[in-house]
């Protein structure tokens, strides 16, 4: 039962930070039909920064300074190199997803070059410290995880719902014409979208390095890529469905690797690429995933 | 060209013989460096080709390129090697080939149905449980530390270096050899992917990529088309990842994870979407790019030796800089890649001779005007 628990607890805490991630690309996708293949690269930039900075700045600052940066580098990416390629066009969003790829090789190169095979401690405050929540122990990093990951979600789905901008965004996601006449600026809007998204992957670096990872190495950015299968789960364009498929992901990836020994026949480090299978035949019954509607067609 | 098409006909004719006179001279000069570079290119293409097909021409977005590759190559040296059946090498080469199109059958339901961006994280999934299983399925691929490759022996003819061969006195080593089984596959992809392009089914898939309700209203069956160019494309990865097998010599998993799959998607971006001469082209300089980065690494500026130690640009780093930066500015700038580049330039050049062949008139006289057709051509938009 002990271990059940603690698998739960894990889980849910590695779905917490997959939601950050998720939602990046859920934002970026509602605001501009773009899937972001460079958020790895992202997030492993977010990353960077704050493992590189926390020694003379402090953990708080680092971390500010490293979202900041991140987000201005997503947003200036969706600025000057995909709307400068054809704007909200729903037939260039495909071609814009390639470039996101080639940024992400650029991106990535530079970073891996740096880091090498280096792990650098991000020195977070909560170290290798754990506590008794009642039976289970738990790590410290992971309730903190958790904690962040509910409040920063809940703070953006208040953006969403209560700001000027979040109600362009959901305007310009339904209707790109419709939203343009109404004065929705289409060019910023989407710009913020893609600057919030680059924030969120950079928080979401420090809960993937911290204990109990052994801290941030050149593929953790890898790990934000089973973000897409918890996204794609949802629905692509449904923010509470990429919670949802964010937590499934999560749950299934710790019960599987908690659960190893039963599973031997899957072979060993199935817990790693679990998330893709159930994606898989999650799309084989329902291909716009579990919370995508039926795009209607009009021809 | 359009005025007289026997003549026009003739002129490629004799263009593509003296091609394949070249390419098939070039063992004889070259030595193993280049051609192994020429051999990677070769598979590369052959690989590329099929991507093209699936990815420019039926406009599915495809990352698991390299899990059928691996279908491909695994499944060869599978067959053909010991644990295995042990067939004789050209039954498994083409059996290996036949099961990489099945591996692409059986992902047809998810490939048909699902559309877009949903897809290519799909065949995202592929690339990473077929790494798992290449990692874990120790019987059958070795694990973790691979498995060498046997060589392909034809009628008691081996494409490697154990038996002695010399030809119009030049030794023939495995890479000579292979050098024609790569030119041979080759010559078979590009024939036969341009007649896919120009006849009914690529038609079809254009139609398809363009507008799916269109083309279902003209009489395409747009599952089947889907599927059959998922299957299609997976055999042309699954040859490709034969020829790869046979020119590394040795397989291990790690180098048929995710950074291969954008590698091919990086040289049909490249190229130019939906040609085959694009993605040759396109496939040529993402293969060659880093080896003879790494082979003049001393010679270039801002690049280091291999093995210099942290935080220096390697030739491999200078190299994914270059063709990271090439996606983005290719498609930023020019969307139809290489192939619509040469094009525009043939077609500018054109212009240029028939400007200065028609007899130059009188100073004051202005230019005469470009010819129609040959304006028509410089903005026909490329496939």
């Amino acid at each position: 039962m002990t271990t059940f628990l603690d698998t739960l607890f894990n889980g849910l805490a590695l779905g917490a930070v997959y939601a950050l991630v998720a939602l990046g690309f859920v934002i970026i996708f509602k605001a501009s039909g773009v899937m972001n293949f460079a958020h790895g690269s992202l997030l492993l930039l977010g990353g960077y920064l704050t493992a590189v900075l926390h020694d003379d700045l402090g953990f708080a600052a680092a971390l500010a300074v490293s979202v900041l940066v991140t987000a201005a580098v997503a947003g200036a990416m969706d600025r000057f190199l995909l709307q400068a390629g054809g704007g909200a066009d729903p037939h260039t969003a495909h071609v814009q997803t390639i470039v996101t790829i080639g940024v992400d090789i650029v991106i990535l190169t530079d970073l891996s070059r740096r880091i090498g095979g280096d792990l650098l401690a991000l020195g977070d405050p909560w170290g290798d410290d754990v506590s008794a929540l009642g039976p289970v122990t738990v790590a410290d990093s992971r309730i903190a995880a958790i904690v962040v990951s509910a409040l920063v979600i809940a703070g953006v789905f208040a953006l969403f719902r209560y700001t000027s901008w979040g109600l362009s965004l959901r305007a310009a996601a339904e209707d790109v014409e419709a939203a343009s006449l109404m004065g929705v600026r289409l060019v910023r809007v989407r710009m913020l979208a893609w600057c919030l998204a680059g924030a969120l992957a950079a928080l979401a670096a420090v809960f993937l390095a911290a204990f109990p990872a052994p801290g941030l190495e050149r593929t953790t950015g890898q790990i934000a890529l089973k973000a897409f299968p918890a996204a794609i789960l949802g629905g692509m364009a449904s923010p509470p469905g990429a919670l949802a498929g964010s937590l499934l992901i999560g749950l299934t990836e710790a019960l599987v690797a908690g659960y190893q020994s039963e599973l031997h026949v899957l072979g060993e480090g199935f817990g790693d690429v679990a998330p893709y299978a159930v994606m898989v035949l999650v799309l084989l019954v329902r291909p716009t995933g579990l919370f995508g509607g039926k795009a209607a067609v009009r021809v | 060209m359009f005025e007289r098409p026997s003549h026009a006909r003739a002129l490629r004719l004799g263009r593509t013989l003296a091609a394949v006179a070249v390419l098939c001279a070039l063992p004889f000069y070259l030595d193993a460096f280049w051609l192994r570079i020429g051999l990677f290119s070769m598979a590369a293409a052959v690989g590329a080709v099929g991507l093209g097909l699936l990815s420019g021409t039926a406009g599915q977005l495809s990352l698991g390129h390299a899990f059928f590759l691996a279908v491909g190559a695994y499944g060869y040296v599978w067959l053909a090697g010991e644990p295995g059946p042990g067939l004789p090498t050209p039954v498994a080469a083409v059996l290996a080939v036949l099961l990489a199109g099945a591996a692409g059958g059986l992902f047809s339901p998810v490939a048909g149905r699902v559309r877009g961006v949903y897809l290519g994280v799909a065949t995202l999934a592929l690339v990473f449980l077929g790494h798992h299983v290449l990692l874990t399925a120790d019987s059958v691929t070795g694990g973790f530390n691979g498995r060498s490759v046997p060589p392909l022996e034809l009628g008691g003819f081996s494409f490697s270096a154990d038996s002695e061969l010399t030809l119009l006195g030049v030794p023939f080593g495995a890479e000579e050899r292979l050098w024609y089984l790569g030119l041979a596959l080759f010559a078979v992809t590009w024939y036969t992917a341009r007649g896919l392009l120009r006849g009914r089914p690529g038609r079809a898939l254009v139609a398809l990529r363009d507008s799916e309700t269109a083309a279902a209203v003209m009489g395409v069956h747009v599952a089947r088309y889907r599927a059959s160019a998922f299957v299609v494309s997976s055999m042309y990865a699954g040859l490709a990842g034969v020829l790869l097998a046979l020119a590394f010599r040795r397989l291990v998993p790690d180098y048929f994870g995710l950074v291969l799959s954008i590698d091919y998607l990086a040289m049909i971006v490249i190229g130019g979407l939906g040609s085959v001469a694009g993605a040759t082209a396109g496939a040529v300089f993402v293969t060659a790019l880093p080896l003879l980065m790494t082979r003049y690494a001393d010679q270039l500026p801002l690049v280091a030796a291999p093995g210099t130690g942290d935080g220096t640009v390697g030739p491999t780093e200078a190299a994914r800089y270059l063709y990271g930066a090439a996606i983005v500015l290719i498609l930023l700038f020019a969307p139809d890649g290489l192939h619509g580049l040469a094009r525009r330039l043939r077609a500018r050049l054109r212009t240029r001779l028939r400007r200065t062949r028609a007899a130059p008139p009188p100073a004051g006289a202005s230019a005469p005007p470009p010819s129609p057709a040959s304006a028509v051509r410089a903005k026909e938009p490329t496939l």
